[in-house]
């Protein structure tokens, strides 16, 4: 068994306040886990805003270094990949997916550069044609062609077809590994099935690992393998996505599955003032 | 606070039997974008041909996706209506005014906004002054309509914040240093302060994440309740309908498809882009594989022909390609607008813009 990423006792401490009136704070406190290179798999990190879930996947993209503990990818610590070209190699290999597309894309830019660009730069697509090869075969595999993207701007796009495209920008590099923070919470419902679908498909045919950053544990449920709850920088229950979910044991993890609403409550009124008090005197 | 919520959850069928008595009517409603840059000229349907009833103590629900219409139909029922935006038909009544919304003059406009109309938005940041303390917002809306001395008005504020289990200490606090969930519950509070009889909240809770948007609807639920309100509430997330909503309305491209009981619709919806949507939703327990719907949500800029749904329906007729179908009632307090399900289904006319713009400024000659 041959590890592709991980993640040992990283924490992150970011110091707050004045001059005079110093503190820290953990964002990151002791996460561990790791991700096998022979099974691609979906790794959901879950945990409400303020938990660290975006400070941890920029530690795992290495644009933020940890404080302490170390992430390491195929083996290598990426604290030691300074080097222009180890990082490039990085980057190939590990790309991200971001919440909003429309603030990913520059709106001046045109969609199609940005593919280009990935290919050049990480694919080593020489001349137009090889780039223009290259950013139709990612676009192909997301479901979108390269006569729909070119020469178009972010704004010409609907959403659901934006996010598509930055799945694609990640995907010309052959990446083994993909980080996706909150990548459907910008999504229209409509459209939201066909990004998660698409998730699928890349774990199931193109042999992708992803780590899929959220807070809604209803598709977390439906397209992870295995799931980590972070509450307040710490791991507080992780495992098999599908037992941790459906029974959880931590109180914290308990108070999320109960805060879910479920469309099968429709007109049975379960959500009441009671529920409220229940609440606060769980998180206390 | 048990004794108003009556005996177990009546409160949530009072909407639905048709018999109670309506808080704002809407009939016919259009309002266009109407734009002429450098000779181009642009309309934009974005609310089209709406007619739907909130009655009294209920939460109407209104779902659709992103650049549907929802937030374009709230600023036209709350007459926060800007160039481009224009209201070319229709008619718009609230119990609390005895003429249409915009037959009234500003000064009426002005006395019902917050005592009788309120509003919750989504960004609770860009409703509370960020530079002022939540107390000096708290006078900026509410102080000039509840008409009492500063010390009567903040000891009615405080008790109100009691009422909604809201610590004073908010009062002194800058909206940066309260959370997100903290600053959406303020802006509740404010928008209640003057117990309003029609409160609009458009996405209240969509940035917020599980366990805060739970505490968040129930407080909006508790309000709604305490202080009687009717409510529209608006937002993509169906699963926040289903547990809030007295009755649904799912609007596709500017137009209402479906309406009916929440219940009803979440059990047996009828419109083929409501099974959809129903359908596609992800539940904790359930790993059968769900599928998306095809295509994108139309422009509403160059919408499709007839039916607005027809590219992306698995039903679709020739007849949805041509013209399309009137919102029809189907079953007591269920209406919906859709030729494949429905084969009672009548085509309602589409109006060019032209008309429709020279019937309003005949109407507006008139009226001088």
């Amino acid at each position: 068994m041959s590890e592709l990423l991980v993640a040992d006792h990283v924490t992150r401490i970011f110091s707050m306040g004045g001059l005079f009136s110093r503190g820290t704070f953990r964002a990151v406190d002791d996460v561990s886990f790791s991700l096998d290179s022979d099974k691609p798999e979906i790794f959901a990190i879950i945990g409400e805003s303020g938990s660290g879930k975006t400070t941890l996947a920029r530690i795992i993209l290495n644009t933020l270094a940890p404080s302490q503990g170390a992430i390491r990818f195929r083996g290598k610590d990426l604290a030691a990949a300074r080097g222009h070209r180890e990082r490039l190699d990085f980057m190939r290999q590990v790309q991200p997916i971001f919440q909003n597309p429309f603030e990913a894309f520059n709106p001046l830019k045109r969609v199609d550069r940005y593919l280009y660009a990935s290919a050049a730069r990480f694919a080593g697509a020489r001349g137009q044609e090889e780039r223009d090869a290259k950013a139709n075969e990612a676009l192909q595999k997301v479901g979108l062609s390269l006569e729909e993207v070119k020469g178009r701007f972010p704004h010409e796009l609907s959403g659901g077809q934006l996010q598509r495209a930055a799945i694609a920008r990640a995907l010309v590099s052959s990446p083994a590994l993909i980080i996706a923070d909150e990548p459907v919470s910008m999504v229209d419902a409509s459209l939201r099935m066909s990004i998660v679908n698409l998730f699928k498909s890349l774990r199931d045919d193109l042999k992708v690992s992803i780590i899929y950053i959220t807070h809604d544990l209803a598709t977390a449920y439906y397209i992870s393998d295995r799931v980590m709850i972070m509450r307040r920088g710490k791991v507080v229950e992780a495992g098999d996505a599908h037992v941790v979910l459906a029974n959880p044991q931590h109180p914290y993890t308990k108070l999320l599955r109960d805060s879910v609403l479920s469309p099968d409550d429709a007109g049975t009124g379960r959500l009441t003032a009671e529920s409220r008090m229940a609440e606060e005197e769980a998180v206390g | 606070m048990a004794a108003l919520r009556g005996n177990g959850n009546s409160w949530r069928e009072a909407g639905g039997d048709g018999s109670a008595e309506p808080a704002l009517k809407v009939e016919g409603l259009r309002a266009y974008y109407l734009m002429a840059y450098y000779g181009v000229e642009r309309e934009v349907r974005a609310v089209d041909d709406i007619t739907l009833t909130v009655n009294k103590d209920e939460i109407y629900g209104l779902a659709g996706e992103s650049s549907c219409g929802k937030t374009t139909f709230i600023k036209t029922i709350a007459r926060a209506v800007r160039p481009p935006l224009e209201v070319l038909g229709g008619t718009i009544k609230y119990s609390f005014l005895d003429r249409n919304l915009y037959d009234v003059d500003e000064d009426t406009l002005a006395d019902i906004r917050w005592s009788h109309l309120s509003c919750v938005l989504q960004g609770s940041m860009n409703v509370l002054n960020p530079v002022r303390r939540v107390r000096k917002s708290f006078l900026d809306f509410a102080y000039p309509h509840m008409g009492l001395s500063k010390k009567d008005f903040f000891k009615a504020v405080n008790h109100h914040l009691d009422r909604l289990r809201l610590s004073p200490d908010v009062l002194s606090a800058y909206p940066h240093e309260l959370s997100g969930g903290m600053r959406q519950r303020v802006a509740i509070a404010l928008a209640t302060v003057c117990e309003p009889e029609f409160v609009i909240a458009d996405e209240p809770t969509t940035a917020l994440d599980v366990v805060v948007q739970r505490d968040v609807l129930a407080m909006i639920l508790e309000a709604q309740q305490q202080f009687g309100s009717s409510m529209i509430f608006v937002t993509h997330d169906l699963t926040v309908h289903a547990n809030i909503a007295n009755r649904l309305g799912i609007m596709y491209a500017g137009r209402l498809v479906e309406e009916g009981p929440t219940a009803e619709v979440f059990h047996e919806p009828l419109h083929p882009y409501t099974s959809h949507l129903i359908a596609s939703l992800p539940r904790i327990g359930d790993l059968k594989p769900k599928a998306a719907l095809p295509g994108a949500p139309p422009s509403l800029a160059d919408p499709p022909s007839g039916c607005r749904f027809h590219p992306r329906c698995s039903l679709a007729m020739d007849i949805c390609r041509e013209s399309h179908p009137a919102m029809t009632t189907v079953a007591p307090g269920r209406r919906i607008a859709c030729f494949a399900v429905d084969p009672t289904a009548k085509a309602a006319g589409d109006i060019p813009v032209a008309q429709i713009a020279s019937e309003a400024d005949a109407a507006a000659r008139l009226g001088q």
